[in-house]
């Protein structure tokens, strides 16, 4: 489980964003539909282990679970990693603009 | 040279011709004694001398191992095609069957991909154009 860092390393990768832009679409998809998705919609030809390959970086850094039901395998997107970044720099209007400790 | 049959490895037959003839719709067409099987093999009404689809016991240990990587990843072992998949997939679920996935647009074909309860996923694809 990696930091903020590690979370733009994985989406520095534009197949690796347009997969969460695919889950995003529809949360928990099998591998099957991922690359069938990704191929249809985008042209992304890349083989079914390559995808498999950056679906693990993604499950690395805690962007993508995997959830076991029965014999299937699903994947879903988990944006948590990404809330240290709206907490730093994405702050609402009506938000105390200053005052605020330096968070790492 | 002609193509003639198709197979799906299954875990059970009789279950096997149960869920091919009641759910999905095929009608049997051979039903042979062979040895401690039997050389099974369902028709589409809508092709009776059509291509057959023989449902093979799983029997070999190799089969086991590659219908359950297979079905971890969500791939079909194969597709049929339907005039429908929406309408299919309503029919079917209403049937009790389960879908690891739900029709999804891919260009020119709109798939969806169902459990045959005998271990194996099936793709059902509607052809843009095709449809009845």
């Amino acid at each position: 489980m990696g930091g903020v860092t590690d979370a733009f390393r994985a989406l520095a990768d534009p197949t690796r964003r347009t997969i969460l832009d695919e889950l995003t679409a529809r949360d928990g998809q099998t591998l099957f539909e991922l690359c069938a998705r990704l191929a249809s919609n985008h042209d992304l030809a890349s083989s079914r282990q390559a995808i498999s390959q950056h679906l693990d970086v993604l499950e690395s850094v805690g962007l993508v679970r995997t959830r076991r039901e029965g014999r299937y395998k699903f994947h879903e997107i988990d944006t948590a990693p990404l809330e240290p970044i709206v907490e730093r720099w994405l702050r609402r209007p009506g938000s105390d603009p200053g005052g605020t400790g330096e968070t790492g | 040279m002609r193509i003639s049959l198709a197979n799906v490895f299954v875990d059970d037959q009789e279950h096997a011709l149960r869920f091919y003839t009641q759910t999905l719709g095929f009608v049997k067409k051979h039903d042979v004694p062979l040895g401690q099987a039997r050389w099974l093999t369902v028709v589409s009404t809508a092709a009776p001398d059509g291509v057959e689809l023989v449902l093979e016991p799983s029997g070999h240990p190799a089969v086991r191992p590659f219908k359950e990587a297979l079905v971890a990843d969500g791939i079909p072992y194969t597709s049929f095609d339907v005039d429908d998949v929406r309408g299919e997939y309503e029919r079917l679920r209403g049937l009790g069957v389960h879908f690891t996935q739900p029709p999804v647009n891919m260009g020119e074909v709109t798939t969806a991909v169902l459990d045959d309860t005998c271990g194996n996923l099936i793709q059902i694809a509607e052809q843009r154009g095709r449809s009845a």
